[in-house]
């Protein structure tokens, strides 16, 4: 059996680097690769991770949604007041209620509306925070008798050890990838990524599947924004700023492709968990934690460069 | 004489199509007018030209970047590098010098962002995007967090010239989007940006050098984003390494909404200023109506939404006549 190592390298080339680098850090930096540590970067990658998860699906439709980081601050925002005002257990059916409204909306513009998806999302990041404004009035929120409430699980609980919030994330992501694998609808999110016009001749509800896509992403999105809220106890109007870029950076890292058709909820897991080490293993290695900012940056090229190099057989265009 | 009127129709629709941002802008002044004494003042326009510059400078950039088809999400982290090496280095190496190099930190960001484009085949959004990142942990270096200060503010009062009521940032927004509508029509590389932007196959069938023009156009991005943030550094006196922050997000609406496509291959500066002016405008208006906040925000998404839509209807109608 003769081993096809350009198929290798392009299949598993992201996981050979992942270790690389791994093994790099852990021989500068003592208690690196600890369990403790480990679950310390999945507990911070969660929330990124959990919002990545629903906008895989999107990705994978060749769509994008910026408006996830306003969306979040939204939500957290929603959870935290209505904690004092419903009570746990209401403020989380809100929550989740609220992300999939919010997600509709945007479902109906971008995919029954047919308008382009950076634009309409764009729209809601900026209308989303002006939504959030609105309804706190500018003010900061905070959970009244943090100390006793159970609403505290979600961000700051554990079960054998594990904090809930990677627990979450992780269970989370085998249900995603059931659903976009194993799925009637999974397969429409690949189909009409791939091939938009030959998936509506084929049958497929190409606009209500983009519609549902973005459904998922407010879902995700809520279920982030009920981890933060329990984490942090509280909400400032800005906390959500910019986590529809880190959470694109993750899902590229990965090697989905925004062109849609392809990426996986596994690769979208790794490129998470890949920018979460790189943050922690610096500040290990004890650099500012915005030199971690310059190593994404090369990363992220060359892991997209060199799958592209590898796909197509050269490294230049 | 039906025919006549069809065309006449035709025409007016070609029109509104090409020119709708102009319309909502005309609107947008009518309504604050009457709302606000203080709107139409030859003192508040001015103000509301000289604040438009700043993401008018990013968005001239940024529509030649659209037009060939690309984006350029990086433009608020290398404004905040330029303004921050502008300021930072005066003490070493002098005021000119200093506003020298920011100027060329931008070109050679903006060079190396088109280089990446052009040469690894990669999406300009995944480019940025890492630039975005990575630009902005630059900033953070150089400026090791910390707001830098100039030490002598007479260069505060370098852009402090005015030709009537119009301010030196507010000439220099306007001369620059008159010299690259000029550069988009009237030269080789302008007609071969839209030509590229519309379809690049057959650009490339047609012997066009692409990935010239996308590090052409990737460098001038990056150089007008040095430009607004020198301007900015002169109009604050300091240099904040969170400049900028989703500046580039504003810039795309303010291209977008003046109605160049994100697809490329079309728009032009005349456009790029209709959207430009019609969100300051908006952002004055509001705020002279003591409107909280949130309006500002809620609004600006919805027109950019009922853009949106409004060329789509446009573009149908068209197609259809």
């Amino acid at each position: 059996m003769t081993i096809d190592w350009q198929q290798a390298l392009r299949r598993h080339g992201l996981i050979a680097a992942f270790g690389l680098f791994l093994a790099v850090v852990a021989v500068g930096a003592d208690g690196f690769l600890t369990l403790g540590n480990i679950l310390d970067v999945l507990r911070q990658v969660s929330i990124t991770g959990t919002i990545a998860l629903g906008v895989t699906f999107v990705v994978v439709t060749g769509r994008l949604d910026l408006s996830v980081g306003s969306m979040l601050t939204l939500l957290t925002v929603i959870v935290v007041d209505q904690h004092n005002v419903v009570g746990p257990v209401g403020a989380v059916a809100l929550t989740l209620l609220a992300g999939l409204a919010i997600g509709a909306v945007n479902g109906v513009l971008v995919g029954l509306l047919r308008l382009n998806a950076l634009i309409v999302t764009l729209a809601m990041l900026s209308l989303l925070q002006g939504v959030t404004l609105w309804y706190s009035g500018g003010s900061n929120v905070n959970v009244a008798g943090a100390g006793e409430t159970w609403f505290a699980v979600f961000g700051r609980g554990t079960l054998f050890g594990v904090p809930v919030p990677v627990l979450i994330f992780l269970g989370g992501a085998v249900v995603a990838s059931f659903f976009l694998k194993r799925t009637e609808f999974g397969r429409a999110v690949h189909a009409v990524g791939g091939n938009e016009t030959a998936s509506r001749f084929s049958g497929i509800a190409t606009a209500r599947t983009v519609a549902a896509a973005y459904v998922v992403s407010g879902l995700a999105t809520a279920i982030a924004a009920i981890i933060m809220g329990s984490r942090v106890m509280g909400a400032q109007n800005t906390i959500g700023q910019g986590y529809e870029l880190t959470v694109l950076a993750g899902i590229i890292l990965g090697g989905t492709s925004l062109m849609g058709g392809s990426g996986s909820i596994w690769r979208t897991v790794i490129g998470i968990t890949m920018l979460g080490f790189i943050q922690n293993g610096l500040l290990l290695l004890g650099y500012e934690y915005y030199v971690q900012w310059l190593v994404s940056w090369v990363v992220i090229i060359a892991a997209v460069w060199l799958d592209l190099a590898a796909k197509r057989g050269r490294v230049l265009a | 004489m039906t025919a006549l009127a069809a065309r006449t129709r035709g025409a007016a629709a070609d029109w509104l199509l090409r020119n709708h941002i102009w319309l909502f802008l005309a609107l947008a002044v009518a309504v604050f007018s009457m709302a606000s004494p203080y709107f139409l003042t030859v003192n508040n326009l001015s103000n509301v030209l000289t604040q438009a510059a700043f993401i008018g400078i990013l968005a001239v950039g940024m529509t030649m970047v659209m037009i060939n088809g690309e984006i350029d999400l990086s433009v608020g982290a290398t404004l905040a590098l330029a303004s921050a090496l502008a300021i930072g280095l005066q003490p070493a190496i002098g005021v000119w010098p200093a506003v020298f190099a920011g100027f060329l930190s931008g070109v050679a960001l903006g060079a190396l962002n088109g280089t990446l484009v052009a040469l690894s085949g990669m999406h300009s959004f995944i480019v940025t995007l890492g630039g975005l990142i990575g630009i902005r942990g630059l900033v953070f270096v150089y400026t090791g967090e910390q707001a830098l200060m100039i030490e002598d503010f007479a260069y505060t009062e370098i852009p402090e010239v005015y030709l009537g009521p119009l301010s030196l940032t507010a000439l220099i927004f306007l001369a620059l989007a008159a010299l690259f509508q000029w550069v988009l029509t009237g030269t080789r590389h302008g007609r071969e940006t839209y030509a590229v932007g519309d379809n690049i196959a057959a650009a490339h069938d047609a012997g066009i050098r692409i990935k010239r023009h996308k590090i052409i156009n990737f460098t001038i991005c990056g150089a007008l984003a040095a430009i607004a943030g020198i301007l900015l550094s002169m109009r604050l006196g300091t240099a904040e390494p969170n400049a900028g922050r989703i500046w580039e997000l504003w810039t795309i609406i303010a291209v977008v909404l003046g109605g160049t496509r994100l697809a490329g291959g079309y728009g032009s500066m005349w456009m790029t200023v209709g959207g430009v002016l019609t969100l300051a405008v908006l952002r004055n208006g509001l705020r002279l109506l003591n409107t909280p906040n949130y309006v500002e925000l809620m609004v600006m998404g919805s027109v950019l939404i009922l853009a949106l839509g409004l060329d789509r209807v446009l573009a149908a109608r068209k197609g259809a006549a």
